[in-house]
Formats: C-alpha cells, sequence, structure tokens
C-alpha cells in the first residue's frame, strides 16, 4: 500500500519535485507559491532532496537560471504565480523556443489590477501561446502526480518541450487533502533518467546556442515546436496510462469525461471549480437531466479531437471559465472549445459563463443554474455571468 | 482617538493597519508624515509611491495621491511619474525585498540619474509579506524560512549601494531612532536630486523569532545598544565598531539633477 499524508496542494508539488530529485531548482517567493520554496528549502537543508537550490533575486533570475542548468544539462524545477510569471515572460518564451524540457508548477493566481493575490487561473491563461505544455489540475493528488508525470511528458524525444502544471491558489495551494505519496525507486524508475541531445552544452560537441537567425530557419523552427505540441497529444494520454499501470491513478489524459456516455448536454470545466461542477451534475442526474461533465486538463496543447468525439452526441454545452478572453466578451477555454468544434461541422447551441475571478466562490448552486442554463438553450447565448447574490 | 498627525494625514478609515503587533513600520510610516508636515508642501503637490511587501502597504494608509504597484518597480513608476510632473514631490517606500533584490536595478539607474525622488527603503531584514524568507539584507548565517541553517549570501550595505550608485543624498535611521528618521527624511525630500533614507525596521514574526531576537522591545533596544552615529563613529577606533551598524547623514552633495538637465537640452535646442 502506498504511503498517504494530508497536505496541502503545495506540500503535494514540493514533494512531487524532491521525489524527482532534479538537479536545480531555483525559485522567487511569491503569494500563494511560497510555502513550495520553503518545503524545498527545508527538504534540502534536511538532505531529502538532493537539487542545487536557490532563492534567487527575482523571477526574472528564476528561469533564466534553469535556462542555464537546463542547457547544462540539468533536470529543472520551478514554481510561480500571477506577477512572478509576468516577470518571467521574457525566458519563459524563450524556454519553450529553446525546447528545453523545464517543469514548472503555476500557483494560479488572478492577475492585477486591482491588487489582488486570491486564486484564478488568468496568469497562466494569458501566456497559453508561448509554446509551453500547460496542465490544469483539479485536487492535491492530481498536483503530485501530474508534476511527476510533467517530467516524463516533456522529456518525451517526440516532445522536448517545457511544461506547466497549473493548480488553483488557496482553493488547492492552501487547503490540506489525503495525498497518497509514491515510492522514489517507482518515480525514478518510471521518469527515467534525462539524456539531452537536442540542445547541450557539451565541450565534446560545442554548440553555438541561440546565434541571430534568418526568418527561413526560424520558421523551420515554428514549423516542428508546433508538431511536437501536436505529438504531445499522444503522449500525455499515453503517459497517463503508464502512470496507472505503475501507481493505480488515472485522470483520462487530455481530458477528464464525467458521465458523459449518455448525456445530452455537457457542462466544460477546468482546475478546481470541477469538484463543485461534478456535484452539480449529480444533483441535476438525480432529477432526470442528462447533463455530462468535460475536465479540460490540458490547454495547451488543446485536445481537439478528444473534445469533438466527447461532445459528438450531445445537444447543448456551456464553458464555465474562472479566467477571460479580453476582446472576445467570454472566457478562453469557451473559445478553445468552440474552435475545436468548428472543424468538426457539428455546431450546437452553446454558452459562455465566467466567475470566480479574483478567488471568488463558484459555488454548487451556481454550477446548477448553468447546467438549467444550457439545458434550456436553444441558440447560442451570451456570456453569464456568474456572481455572489 | 488618533493623534492629531494620524488624523491629519493618514486614511484613518483604513486603519487599524495589516501589520503585526510589534513592527517598526508604523513608525516609519508615521514619521514620513511628520517630515512632509514639517516640509511645508503642498500636499496636492505629493505622489507617494510604493512597491510590493510589508512597507508597501503604507499607501495604502497614507492620505495623499499614492500608487501601491508591482514587485519591485516602485522606483520605475516613481520615475515617470516625476519625468510627466517634475513639480511634483514624489517619494517612494520600499522595503528591501523590492528594493535590493527583485528591484535593485531600478534603484542603481535612478541613484545614476540623480532624479529628484526621494526613497524610504523599510529595511526589516526578511521577506515579511510572504513568511519570512531570508532577503539580500539578510545578515550572512541568519536564518529564513528559505535558509533553515542560516543564509550563505552577503547582506547589502543599501547606503553604500546608493551612494556609490551616485545617489546624492543618503543617509540611515533606525526606527527607535524616530526624531533622527524624521529630520533626515525632511533633508532628503528638500534634497534636489535622488535622496535615499534607510530606516532600519524590527519584525519580531518572522525575522525576529527565526533568529532568536527576541519581542518587538527587544528588537528595538537592540537598535539604541548598536547604532553609532556616523560624527561619533569617525572618532572611534575601527576595532571599536565591530559589531555595530552606523547612523546619521552619509553623503549629502549637490549634483545636477535629471529632469532640469533633461529641460536644459530642450531650452538649449529651442535657442538654435
Amino acid at each position: 500500500m502506498q504511503e498517504f499524508d494530508v497536505i496541502n496542494g503545495n506540500k503535494a508539488a514540493a514533494i512531487a519535485a524532491a521525489l524527482v530529485n532534479p538537479d536545480v531548482i531555483a525559485a522567487y517567493p511569491i503569494t500563494p507559491q511560497t510555502p513550495v520554496v520553503e518545503y524545498l528549502t527545508q527538504f534540502a537543508a534536511d538532505g531529502v532532496l538532493k537539487s542545487s537550490m536557490s532563492e534567487v533575486e527575482s523571477e526574472l533570475s528564476a528561469m533564466s537560471v534553469l535556462t542555464g542548468a537546463s542547457l547544462a544539462g540539468a533536470r529543472t524545477f520551478t514554481a510561480t504565480s500571477s506577477q512572478g510569471l509576468s516577470l518571467m515572460y521574457e525566458p519563459y518564451f524563450r524556454a519553450s523556443t529553446l525546447r528545453l524540457p523545464i517543469v514548472m508548477a503555476i500557483v494560479n493566481r488572478e492577475m492585477i489590477s486591482p491588487q489582488t493575490v486570491w486564486g484564478g487561473p488568468q496568469d497562466s491563461i494569458s501566456v497559453r501561446d508561448a509554446g509551453w505544455l500547460q496542465i490544469y489540475v483539479e485536487d492535491n493528488q492530481e498536483i503530485l502526480d501530474m508534476i511527476i508525470q510533467a517530467y516524463k511528458i516533456a522529456e518525451n524525444k517526440d516532445v522536448l518541450l517545457p511544461i506547466n502544471i497549473c493548480y488553483d491558489g488557496f482553493y488547492l495551494s492552501h487547503m490540506t487533502e489525503k495525498v497518497f505519496i509514491p515510492e522514489q525507486e517507482k518515480v525514478a524508475k518510471f521518469i527515467g533518467k534525462y539524456n539531452p541531445e537536442h540542445i547541450i552544452l557539451d565541450p565534446k560537441r560545442p554548440m553555438a546556442v541561440d546565434p541571430l537567425t534568418n526568418g527561413d530557419l526560424l520558421m523551420e523552427y515554428r514549423y516542428k515546436h508546433l508538431k511536437s505540441q501536436q505529438n504531445a497529444l499522444k503522449v500525455i494520454d499515453e503517459t497517463d496510462s503508464e502512470f496507472e499501470y505503475l501507481f493505480g491513478r488515472s485522470y483520462g489524459g487530455l481530458i477528464e469525461e464525467y458521465r458523459m456516455e449518455d448525456a445530452e448536454i455537457a457542462i466544460l470545466v477546468m482546475g478546481s471549480l470541477t469538484g463543485a461542477a461534478k456535484e452539480a451534475v449529480d444533483i441535476k442526474r438525480k432529477k432526470g437531466v442528462k447533463i455530462g461533465l468535460i475536465k479540460v486538463r490540458a490547454l495547451r496543447p488543446f485536445p481537439k479531437e478528444r473534445i469533438i468525439k466527447a461532445l459528438g452526441k450531445i445537444r447543448a454545452f456551456g464553458v464555465v471559465d474562472r479566467n477571460v478572453s479580453f476582446g472576445w466578451n467570454t472566457g478562453v477555454v469557451y473559445q478553445e472549445v468552440k474552435s475545436a468544434l468548428y472543424e468538426s461541422g457539428k455546431i450546437v447551441p452553446s454558452v459562455p459563463f465566467v466567475g470566480g475571478l479574483g478567488g471568488e466562490d463558484i459555488t454548487v448552486k451556481m454550477m446548477i443554474e448553468s447546467i438549467d442554463k444550457i439545458n434550456s438553450i436553444e441558440k447560442n447565448h451570451n456570456t453569464v455571468w456568474l456572481t455572489r447574490e | 482617538m488618533p493623534s492629531a498627525i494620524v488624523n491629519e494625514y493618514f486614511r484613518t478609515k483604513k486603519l487599524p493597519q495589516i501589520w503585526c503587533p510589534g513592527c517598526g513600520h508604523g513608525i516609519i510610516t508615521r514619521a514620513i508624515t511628520v517630515a512632509l508636515d514639517k516640509s511645508n508642501l503642498n500636499r496636492d503637490k505629493i505622489c507617494i509611491v510604493s512597491g510590493i511587501g510589508c512597507s508597501s502597504r503604507a499607501t495604502g494608509y497614507l492620505d495623499f495621491d499614492t500608487l501601491h504597484t508591482t514587485h519591485g518597480r516602485a522606483i520605475a513608476f516613481a520615475t515617470g511619474i516625476k519625468l510627466a510632473k517634475p513639480e511634483l514631490t514624489v517619494i517612494v517606500i520600499t522595503g528591501d525585498g523590492d528594493c535590493t533584490a527583485i528591484g535593485g536595478n531600478h534603484l542603481i539607474h535612478a541613484c545614476r540619474r540623480n532624479i529628484d525622488i526621494t526613497a524610504i527603503v523599510f529595511n526589516n531584514n526578511i521577506y515579511g509579506m510572504t513568511g519570512g524568507q531570508y532577503s539580500p539584507t539578510t545578515p550572512k548565517y541568519d536564518k529564513g524560512t528559505t535558509a533553515p541553517y542560516g543564509n550563505i549570501d552577503k547582506s547589502f550595505d543599501i547606503p553604500g549601494l546608493a551612494a556609490a550608485a551616485g545617489a546624492t543624498y543618503v543617509a540611515r535611521a533606525t526606527a527607535y531612532h524616530a526624531n533622527l528618521l524624521i529630520s533626515l527624511i525632511q533633508k532628503g525630500i528638500n534634497n534636489k536630486g535622488f535622496s535615499l533614507i534607510e530606516a532600519i525596521s524590527d519584525c519580531p514574526t518572522y525575522y525576529g523569532r527565526k533568529n532568536k531576537k527576541g519581542d518587538a522591545v527587544d528588537m528595538l533596544e537592540w537598535q539604541k545598544k548598536y547604532a553609532i552615529n556616523v560624527t561619533a563613529a569617525s572618532k572611534m577606533p575601527p576595532e571599536s565598531l565591530k559589531g555595530k551598524f552606523i547612523i546619521g547623514e552619509f553623503k549629502n552633495t549637490t549634483e545636477p539633477e535629471y529632469t532640469d538637465e533633461y529641460q536644459k537640452i530642450i531650452d538649449n535646442i529651442g535657442k538654435e
């Protein structure tokens, strides 16, 4: 039997990183990520974690340090939130275009202004097109399991891209849940060794990293980068199955389908608010409403085919977004789902919901009301804002 | 009842403030308002800018035009304000982390330009707002939550850094030496150029507890006991200064100020 502990999301993330034992960790404290840095330094100080661990002077430094470390062949880890991620943007984009399989947890926090520290994935969602893989999780067990899986996905030779495991600030980062902790030897076996060949500062094989490059070659880089994102679709699903085989837990890979088998309508969600949505689905199911749920786990790459397949038989759907897409008057996931469906040729009525911004609660009642709305529409509906009464 | 100075210069509806019991930041914030009161400035021509951290919460309580910015950027935002409206008195409230870690680059370049901004650095030797991680002014071998067995980084001497980078007014006082602090801030505001006043605060909650420095009173008494005035220090042999730290005015020079120089260029080109 696996060991378990009752821990918060940040500790789950730190334990996952410690189980992986990356060579270099560099991070800068920011609410609500700070305890991740504290746990990791404590583990390093106690000798549990063998990594070189540095509290650098800013997030800009953290990602730059990891870029250097990764180029030198190291396995790396960091975590940040919100403004820290924005400050990191320059080396963030470059880590993906240099094809460095860095693993970074993003403890999702709303973006300012107004000044806020509360939860919401606006931070990582706003950088979804910077070339990283992004996976959003629902609970603390999933944080731990996905940080471990992240190394296997990112370092896969068909992928070689950095990856974010995103979890909601406070709702997960500071809430305690029962979490199973796998054995370190099993984790080591699962992720294997990182042997970079594509980009490496190795005196035996000198390489000029990133000289000035013309557009023709840059386009080739982008072409391959896009292709690797598509390769990741398969790798994420396969890694989930391999993980299940070894550790007994599965998340469905790119998406999780919940009571979708005979569903006529669907609600799509992402992140920690999935729990409230699942409860609402159960309540409505008892009343005879054939509602199903899709938890979008991978935002990048976007799981187009699986979404199309999962929504194949439904007559209406809604997406609850804890974020906004400025310029679209909806959330981001809604637009992504709609784009995917357009390619299927099957267009059904839909409704976007926006709520939970700045850490606001999204209640089961709100989810039930959202399901009622989805059930009632006959054509596309304008954005519904889920607000306090 | 709040005192007259608090009533006049604080957003009293926002009080009590967020700082922990015994934190020196309240004393320092009050010192700033007293210095401004004594400076006889038009209050509508004062802008106070802060970054992120315990210190930077001060702008929320001060009844002036205030701007709470992002981590490390207070001096950069303040530079923008001063460039747009050179007639304003621009004050920056920042902390050791905000000013010398994540925002260190802005600090040295503001010093170098000698732009007319007065920065008051609340130094509590720790990242207080996030709960006690070591900062660039945590003394070497002292502990933080991210340095459970001691910090191996050398700490910054903030006034030394500012003076070397070109600030024209540089001074240091402590929460204990509040009267001295008030006069130094006042002189900093009067200086036409970049002024930096380091205000040594005390953090009994994180830095103090982690490093067994006693309670708030013990920490203020430490400030009293180990601070030596710069004039007295200049007459003392170096060995007797061991373990002590120096307070007072370190640099007070007159050099061309950035917005003045900028205007001069415009005026000169206009003449041609």
